[in-house]
């Protein structure tokens, strides 16, 4: 499969510690990558420098030309302030055909057949005229995923979506990111707390330790020492 | 109707309400974006610092800066440090900001006492004075209205974007660092101007009210924008009316209508929600 997405080597610190030492991977075309570690291991500073947010301490990100501006899909993790938020489904989707505008300040009718088209492949047509804030936790993250498709739709990178969803939504939507992984091919990164759904759906796993990091699909990682340790319990 | 052109009649009503329509629209622009991202209390904090330079100023009795030209750049730089300030959370930003705000009041009013005692200018600083504004404010006025519609026109959906997701507007190559600190600026200058008019005490209610009160019935973006800024200027003129025809302070009775379209939309956004509600249950 064709590469997207190696690093080499990468170190990141965070305010003047070192979190991550020494990290090599690579994420190909279709890939289904999980992150998983424990809070403050660095995942979201890896997210920060996968997005270019954050420059390394030491190695780099190298992407390939598949993955140039417009091609990364992003899902933060939601903000207290945004859940009362003011603003029409509508609004929050084209808003993530942005980056492409540059400094042309309104929307084309190319954008809003793009953020149309994205509304309908995450079945929140019927929310459209709906505020933002009057939505579910699980809609709202529909609408968040609409959005992340609207930036970009080769490499979806997902900071874990599922916190705050109640069980049943947490599968809808774990089934929903596979079906953009497995049916339209779109890569995925997702950081997750959650071991055994990213046992479950991911085909790659970067278990994040400060030095000691694991990478591989996610057979190797259930075999490895560090799986292991995780499932045994 | 002779009784509003009598009112108007006079150049000093007629320059406050220019200016004040003006202001308010700005303000009402500026305090979407900061009531939604939960800045509204670096306006409380500016206009307290406004308050410590404007005393200064008369103090110092500087013969070719007017306590307005003295201000801007004092008030200007707190923006741009309490935007640091509630950034980062090192230290709370609110906390911060409350420490901000006192001491510069505090400041202001030792300074004056020590020299010209709490006179009318003070009290004039502190609650507004509808006399207040000089042909030279009212231009600043314009100019300011002018560059706050024009960059909200252009920039309204990064205006949006930053807004509603900081990380994401960054994470898609929107320099949002930036666009926080246009909206400091121009909220910064914005204070300053119309603290003449409404005090350093009142002027936040300008930023903050419009935006809250039509939160309460509008679920769009640029629907809570227009109505915002309509809110604004009808408060503002019903507010300088009121005050002029029962003598009151005109700051406070600004704030008094604002308060009062806040109870009535707070009652219809009430209502519109049980309609909704059981709309989308049947």
């Amino acid at each position: 499969m064709e590469e997207l997405l190696k690093c080499e080597n990468l170190s990141f610190s965070y305010e003047n510690t070192g979190v991550i030492k020494g990290l090599s991977f690579s994420v190909a075309r279709g890939d289904y990558l999980c992150i998983v570690g424990e809070n403050g291991s660095g995942k979201s500073t890896l997210v920060k420098g996968l997005l270019g947010l954050k420059s390394a301490a030491e190695g780099k990100i190298e992407k390939t030309k598949a993955l140039g501006s417009g091609c990364i899909g992003y899902l933060p993790q939601q903000t207290p302030a945004q859940k009362d938020f003011p603003a029409s489904v509508y609004e929050v989707v084209i808003s993530g055909r942005l980056s492409s505008r540059g400094f042309r300040p309104f929307y084309s009718a190319k954008d809003k057949k793009i953020a149309m088209d994205n509304i309908r492949r995450l079945g929140v047509e019927d929310l459209i005229r709906r505020s933002y804030r009057d939505l579910s936790g699980g809609q709202q993250q529909r609408v968040l995923l609409a959005r992340a498709l609207c930036a970009g739709s080769t490499l979806l990178l997902l900071d874990e979506p599922v916190t705050g969803l109640d069980p049943i939504v947490t599968e809808e939507m774990y089934r929903l990111i596979d079906e953009l992984n497995k049916k339209e091919g779109i890569t995925i990164i997702m950081v997750s707390h959650d071991i055994n759904s990213a046992v479950k759906y991911a085909s790659h796993i970067l278990h994040l330790k400060y030095d000691n990091s694991f990478f591989g699909t996610t057979n190797e990682y259930i075999e490895s020492p560090m799986g292991q340790y995780f499932f045994s319990k | 109707m002779s009784y509003l052109i009598e009112m108007f009649s006079y150049d000093f009503m007629l320059k406050a309400l220019i200016g004040g329509v003006l202001v308010s629209l700005c303000a009402s622009l500026l305090g979407v974006s900061l009531v939604l991202k939960r800045y509204s209390m670096i306006g409380d904090g500016l206009s307290h610092v406004g308050f410590g330079a404007f005393a200064i100023a008369s103090a110092l009795n500087l013969a070719n800066i007017t306590p307005v030209e003295f201000a801007i750049p004092i008030v200007v730089i707190s923006a741009f440090f309490l935007l640091r300030v509630s950034e980062n959370s090192k230290m709370k930003g609110d906390s911060a900001i409350a420490i901000i705000s006192t001491s510069a009041l505090a400041i202001g009013i030792t300074v004056a006492s020590m020299s010209t005692g709490m006179n009318t200018d003070i009290n004039s600083y502190l609650f507004g004075s509808i006399i207040a504004l000089t042909n030279k404010d009212l231009y600043l006025c314009v100019g300011l209205a002018v560059v706050v519609l024009i960059i909200f026109v252009l920039f309204y959906n990064k205006i949006f974007a930053v807004t509603f997701d900081e990380s994401f507007a960054k994470a898609t190559g929107t320099k949002a660092g930036i666009y926080n600190m246009v909206i400091a600026l121009l909220t910064a200058l914005t204070i300053v101007v119309g603290m003449k008019m409404m005090g350093s005490m009142l002027i936040t209610s300008l930023i903050i009210f419009p935006a809250v009160t039509s939160m309460r019935v509008c679920h769009r973006f640029i629907t809570v924008m227009i109505c915002s800024a309509i809110i604004s200027v009808t408060c503002f003129v019903a507010g300088l009316i009121l005050s002029y025809v029962y003598s009151t302070p005109t700051g406070a009775g600004i704030v008094i209508v604002n308060l009062g379209a806040f109870l009535l939309f707070t009652a219809i956004g009430w209502v519109c929600d049980r309609i909704n509600a059981k709309r989308y249950l049947k």
